[in-house]
């Protein structure tokens, strides 16, 4: 982390530092576990990264994370209905995991707190690299959430979906899965709440060889909560991972995404939208490492800026000395609806293989006249022209997805956000 | 029904006069034909009358029904009548094609004061007109004109028409991009649409069009303004000689 010696602390470090001490007796982990959660408090004490730390350039921790709220146990967060009708549901609630939990064939759930106890989970707690703010605040903190394995050849017809339901406080979880050998699946990830929180989660996906999956993010916390994820995903030989990532809410967000192809055949595809609104910031950062021969990937992120919003996506693709015959591609393209939004887009491709296809693009553009004239051409007035071009722009990418059950889903989901910021 | 008064208008980005001093009155259950050489006017026209920001009108009046339709805006005139058949409908990606009629053919309810069509009805009334036209109904499942060919294209813009059932119908080279079966099957289109109280503005370089659609007027466009009118003959000794003996009369 930062190892620069920050000359005094805000109020967010120093309380997350107390709140370390005063609840270290809480928190669950064997002597492995509490070793880990030791190394992330000291990398907290070294200050939250600044724009200095270049991965954090764009979205100034440090400054953007003043205060944090206290802990609130008695907190009582309600459970939702899923985005699809009988899908399995786990919930988190106010941080923690129900002990009674859907039987699906295959699948197989224990509670992260156990696993914690009992240390089995400790190597999954190391940090990404120098700067793993996200990961170093989880780790000290995390006192929950859910390790799911799906059995090799599972394939499951309705999604599972893991829902992070926070009502105030300070809420950490992480959410290990494991997808064995040809199984396939559609996992949900849900983050919402109502509280003025501060939420850390972190997911951790392992796809087995020719394993199939669809992982939705759905983020829609309130305009008051502070939302810091990580994704993380190893996708093994021939094994195919979609991440769709929906932003929709927060009032300072950063969502990690950190893949790697470890077997050849391989395929990742990111699709996200981001809608941006009021006075707030959006933060989606991608490292992808195509670490052996013949993997794919194609990334595509579109945002809607409104209001005061500020957006960033930073995406870096590496393509290791050996992964010979990558193929690549990374667009980002952003629909700026005010004078006051504003979205920064960082591409990155990092390539020691000489052998490959990589590309990146990224545009900023407001509503096409031709377009608007056109709908207007037809009677649609100003307003509900200009609201189906939005949709339009975003709806691409999730009629992509090719599910009619999750197109629906999502959709529903871009109407709910249309009629509260349209 | 459409009366054109001494008409001018610039281009808003470059203040380029395309139409100087143009006059042409239209009346109920009349087809009148425009015809042109390049660079006339004649798509400008039609943009002008569906309200196209592009261009700012600086003399002159357009009065549709008597009434002035300058102070409107694109839907406000649509939803009065006016109609536009795009020469290069725009392709737009995301908005579904049915959800997008739905939206239209409702906004002109609303317009008449009628209440929104219940789906049953406006499925039943979207299969009709696209079976007249020879349209399958799985291109409408597309987005917007996306991926439609050319004459595709121009086949859904007269499916809007019959859908939407406008007053005033402004055909921008409807014929340009047609194969002779595709120029018949949407002329018969839009002749089963011609009726007592519906005019239509036909915009087109070619007497072929007008074989088909029959006009009761045609005129001659150039530099902005109507230089010769008269009944079908002309548009028959326009393709017989040219545009350069009736623009030597007018200069």
């Amino acid at each position: 982390m930062n190892m620069h010696t920050q000359p005094q602390r805000t109020p967010a470090e120093t309380a997350l530092i107390d709140a370390f001490g005063d609840r270290l007796s809480l928190l669950p982990g064997d002597g492995a576990v509490m070793l880990k959660r030791d190394d992330a408090i000291e990398a907290i004490k070294h200050g939250l990264p600044t724009r200095r730390i270049e991965s954090w350039h764009y979205t100034d921790l440090r400054r953007l994370l003043n205060v944090v709220p206290d802990f609130d146990p008695s907190a009582v967060a309600k459970a939702v209905a899923p985005i699809v009708e009988g899908s399995a549901v786990l919930p988190i609630l106010n941080g923690k995991s129900d002990a009674k939990t859907p039987a699906v064939d295959g699948v197989t759930v224990q509670r992260l707190s156990e696993k914690l106890t009992d240390g089995s989970i400790a190597p999954g707690l190391d940090p990404y690299g120098s700067d793993d703010a996200i990961g170093a605040l989880n780790t000290a903190f995390v006192a929950d959430g859910y390790f799911v394995d799906i059995a090799d050849g599972t394939e499951l017809d309705k999604p599972l979906e893991l829902q992070n339901l926070q009502a105030g406080g300070q809420t950490h979880v992480r959410l290990p899965v494991r997808v064995g050998a040809g199984a396939k699946a559609v996992i949900v990830e849900r983050q919402t709440g109502e509280g003025a929180a501060l939420v850390s989660s972190v997911s951790q996906l392992v796809l087995g060889e020719g394993a199939e999956v669809t992982w939705l993010i759905v983020q829609e916390q309130p305009e008051t909560a502070t939302y810091l994820a990580q994704f993380k995903a190893d996708i093994g030989k021939n094994a195919k991972l979609t991440l769709f990532v929906m932003n929709a809410g927060g009032k300072l967000v950063r969502q990690e995404i950190m893949i790697r192809t470890t077997g050849e055949g391989g395929d990742f595809k990111l699709r996200g939208i981001n809608l941006l609104a009021g006075d707030t910031h959006t933060d989606v950062t991608m490292v992808l490492d195509h670490a052996v021969p013949h993997t794919t990937s194609t990334e595509v992120i579109r945002n809607v800026v409104t209001g005061k919003a500020r957006g960033v996506f930073q995406g870096r693709i590496n393509v290791h000395q050996y992964a010979q015959k990558t193929n690549a591609k990374m667009a980002c393209n952003t629909l700026l609806l005010s004078d006051d939004g504003e979205f920064s887009t960082k591409p990155e491709l990092e390539i020691f293989a000489d052998d490959v296809v990589c590309g990146h693009g990224a545009t900023v553009t407001e509503i096409d006249h031709d377009h608007l004239f056109y709908l207007m051409a037809r009677g649609v007035d100003e307003k509900s022209a200009r609201g189906l071009l939005v949709k339009a722009f975003v709806a691409e990418v999730i009629e992509e997805l090719d599910d009619e059950v999750i197109v629906e889903a999502l959709e529903a989901k871009l109407d709910e956000w249309f009629v509260t910021h349209g | 029904m459409l009366e054109i008064k001494n008409l001018h208008a610039r281009i808003v980005d470059d203040g380029t006069e395309i139409i100087r001093g143009l006059n042409l009155t239209v009346k109920a259950g009349e087809v009148a034909a425009i015809m042109g050489p390049n660079g006339s006017g004649k798509s400008t026209l039609s943009y002008i009358l569906a309200g196209r920001e592009d261009y700012e009108v600086t003399e002159g009046d357009i009065l549709y029904n008597g009434h002035s339709i300058l102070e409107m805006d694109p839907a406000e005139r649509a939803t009065s009548g006016i109609f536009l058949a795009f020469q290069y409908p725009m392709e737009i990606p995301g908005v579904a094609t049915m959800e997008f009629l739905k939206v239209a053919m409702n906004e002109q309810r609303k317009a008449r004061g009628e209440d929104p069509l219940k789906i049953p009805e406006f499925l039943k009334r979207v299969k009709e007109a696209a079976a007249s036209l020879s349209m399958d109904m799985a291109m409408l499942k597309r987005p917007l004109n996306v991926g439609f060919s050319g004459g595709e294209k121009k086949r859904a813009e007269i499916l809007q028409m019959k859908l939407l059932e406008p007053k005033l119908c402004v055909l921008d080279e409807t014929d340009s991009g047609l194969d002779i079966d595709a120029l018949k099957i949407v002329s018969d289109g839009v002749n089963a649409l011609r009726a007592p109280d519906r005019a239509f503005l036909v915009i087109t370089h070619y007497q072929r069009l007008l074989e088909h659609i029959v006009p009761d007027s045609v005129h001659v466009l150039y530099k902005g303004q109507v230089i010769k009118s008269g009944d079908k003959s002309l548009a028959l000794d326009l393709e017989a000689n040219g545009y350069a003996g009736v623009i030597g009369e007018a200069a």
